[in-house]
């Protein structure tokens, strides 16, 4: 087995009498395309920043490329890279500009940062919109150049939430081509997504419900375990127990 | 360092990008200085007055030229009737009317007493006030000036300095609340909604998830706005000496140290602001409203301090503008130095450290 980059155990979140995710107990391995599903509600965000150190969890154990989330968020965030669901570079900023600031912010060098944005500019074939205000492109390529940003500084791990949200499915599907790109130079992904079809594009997923995880393995074998034809099928017979929803 | 750099960097391409910042920014010291020195003087000037002279003497003649040759006074015309005189104040184009009684002159020399009219239109209370003080100096000078002939073994003259201000000008007074009022208003307003356009549109939450500290991110925020209002301590610096005539009679130098240091208390305010609450809308109006409001009640330089109930009077210390216009004053129009103003000083680093502390603890490092 290839080793563990993001292991949980029992890690839990309270707000109050309120418990967002429970006892959640999971691995995620090196290079691996793990997706994170659940209904509005079921907990997935809370996770998701827990594990980016963005949130600290009430009780149990979790470590992000072999760092504690308790004591070393400090290196966690030197080895994340971090999506949010909103769009998030500054649309009064160039495409180039927002190259320059968040590998300036991740500590790469100007040489680095050089060499990456033509990279980058060329792979998303933006060369007529380097010098554009952000605002100015269409959404489908702010998601795909929101990951491009977030991937920059060659993250162990990067922490996708709703990334493809509004986004068509041909973009949608470019978009899957470039977490593949990452994944092969071994970039492990971490992905929440509404979208059943993108779930069949995770090596594993997990289905949590009401905070807790109630089914994680490959597409093939939750289809398999649920005798259902589609992820459609899987994830509407969990959620459909699910007592709590926004 | 050169994460700072960068991020400084971004700082200035966001203000200079948004036109309506920059006017702010910018046009709004200018146009306050410029409206505060022009339109909005309590000296009167050039007021427009009747007299009404039934006595026509002597005495009353030689007054009459004194009012005419004040810059105070304009002397519209002379009526002959009361009832000529109530109707141009009904008008209300005539501020004042003076009122010479018949045998002036005569009651003057021979009773040692005389009357004169002062009717004043008081519907703006603070100018007919004025008005009438100027015209009571008039006649004391009048007085003093037969007396010299006529002796009078006893008598006392108040000899009157208006120190640091000898022409009453309205300028020395505005300035430096006008300087209190911008920064407060630039420093605290731009740095809360700068912050909180951040986490509005999400993009804190990728700073925090980056390698670059909460601290940090904080600290390069507000440098930039130190160096924006530096500039405008600057322009209005240079307004106020090349325009209204005003100079600058302490230590350049320490002005401009003091200014930063004020500017940083702004900042940290901004900051506790910005940390405690999550709209721009909000963040705006709570500067302006929380922030305009006290500074120009309770710096002392439209409503004087002491004439307020003790409460509030109380209140007022709290308010940093209170103690800078206290300091600008005395640096600019005084001339005093560093020794004279250290307990300013103090309070101002005193709120600025206070809320820099309780702003570091509510900030939230995490976002939950």
């Amino acid at each position: 087995m290839s080793e563990a980059v993001i292991k949980t155990d029992k890690l839990t979140k309270r707000f109050g009498d309120f418990i967002a995710t429970n006892e959640i107990t999971f691995e995620v391995n090196k290079g691996e395309i793990f997706g994170f599903l659940g209904a509005n509600g079921a907990g997935k965000t809370t996770a998701m920043r827990m594990l980016c150190g963005l949130s600290l969890p009430s009780s149990g154990e979790a470590t992000i490329a072999g760092f504690d989330v308790y004591k070393q968020t400090e290196q966690i965030k030197k080895n994340i890279g971090y999506m949010s669901q909103k769009f998030s570079l500054y649309e009064d900023l160039t495409v180039l500009e927002n190259i320059n600031f968040f590998g300036g912010i991740y500590g790469l060098t100007d040489k680095e940062i050089k060499t990456k944005s033509i990279e980058l500019i060329e792979q998303l074939g933006l060369q007529q919109q380097a010098k554009k205000l952000v605002a100015s492109l269409p959404l489908g390529w702010k998601q795909k150049l929101s990951f491009s940003v977030a991937v920059i500084h060659e993250p162990k791990i990067v922490f996708l939430d709703e990334p493809t949200g509004g986004v068509d499915p041909v973009t949608r599907r470019q978009f899957w081509d470039l977490i593949y790109d990452a994944a092969d130079r071994g970039v492990t992904i971490f992905v929440t997504t509404h979208y059943m079809d993108e779930a069949e594009y995770c090596n594993r997923i997990s289905i949590m419900v009401d905070g807790s995880i109630q089914a994680l393995d490959t597409p093939a074998n939750l289809k398999k375990a649920f005798k259902a034809k589609d992820m459609d099928e899987v994830f509407y017979e969990l959620a459909r127990g699910a007592k709590r929803s926004e | 360092m050169k994460q700072f750099l960068i991020f400084i960097k971004k700082e200035f391409a966001h203000v200079i990008r948004d036109r309506k910042t920059l006017l702010i920014l910018f046009g709004m010291p200018i146009v306050q200085i410029l409206i505060f020195g022009f339109a909005l003087t309590s000296e009167v000037k050039n007021a427009k007055i009747v007299i009404m002279d039934q006595a026509n003497d002597i005495s009353s003649e030689q007054i009459i030229a004194k009012i005419k040759a004040s810059r105070y006074f304009e002397v519209e015309k002379t009526v002959m009737s009361h009832q000529q005189m109530e109707n141009v104040l009904k008008q209300g184009d005539i501020r004042l009317a003076v009122v010479f009684p018949a045998n002036f002159n005569n009651d003057l020399l021979h009773h040692n007493l005389a009357h004169i009219q002062v009717i004043a239109d008081a519907s703006d209370p603070n100018s007919a006030t004025t008005l009438t003080s100027y015209i009571g100096a008039i006649t004391q000078d009048y007085m003093t000036g037969i007396l010299t002939t006529n002796n009078i073994p006893y008598r006392i003259t108040p000899e009157i300095r208006f120190l640091y201000n000898p022409q009453l000008k309205g300028a020395p007074n505005y300035v430096p609340g006008v300087m209190a009022l911008v920064l407060m208003l630039v420093c605290v307003m731009m740095t809360a909604v700068s912050i909180v356009k951040e986490k509005e549109t999400g993009t804190m939450e990728i700073l925090l998830v980056s390698p670059f500290s909460p601290f940090k991110i904080i600290v390069s925020k507000a440098v930039p706005y130190l160096i924006l209002s530096l500039i405008n301590v600057t322009s209005i610096l240079l307004l106020s000496v090349f325009v209204l005539d005003m100079p600058i009679n302490g230590n350049i130098l320490l002005l401009f140290a003091e200014s930063t240091l004020f500017i940083i208390t702004c900042l940290t305010i901004g900051i506790f602001i910005s940390v405690k609450t999550n709209s721009m809308q909000v963040a705006m109006l709570i500067s302006l409203m929380g922030m305009m409001l006290p500074t120009i009640l309770f710096s002392g330089f439209m409503f004087p301090i002491e004439n307020m109930p003790l409460p509030l009077q109380v209140i007022s210390n709290i308010i940093p503008a209170k103690w800078y216009y206290i300091i600008v004053k005395s640096i600019m129009i005084k001339g005093l130095g560093f020794s004279a103003i250290w307990k300013e000083t103090l309070i101002l680093v005193g709120i600025t450290v206070f809320m820099l502390v309780i702003s570091l603890k509510n900030f939230k490092i995490r976002l939950s």
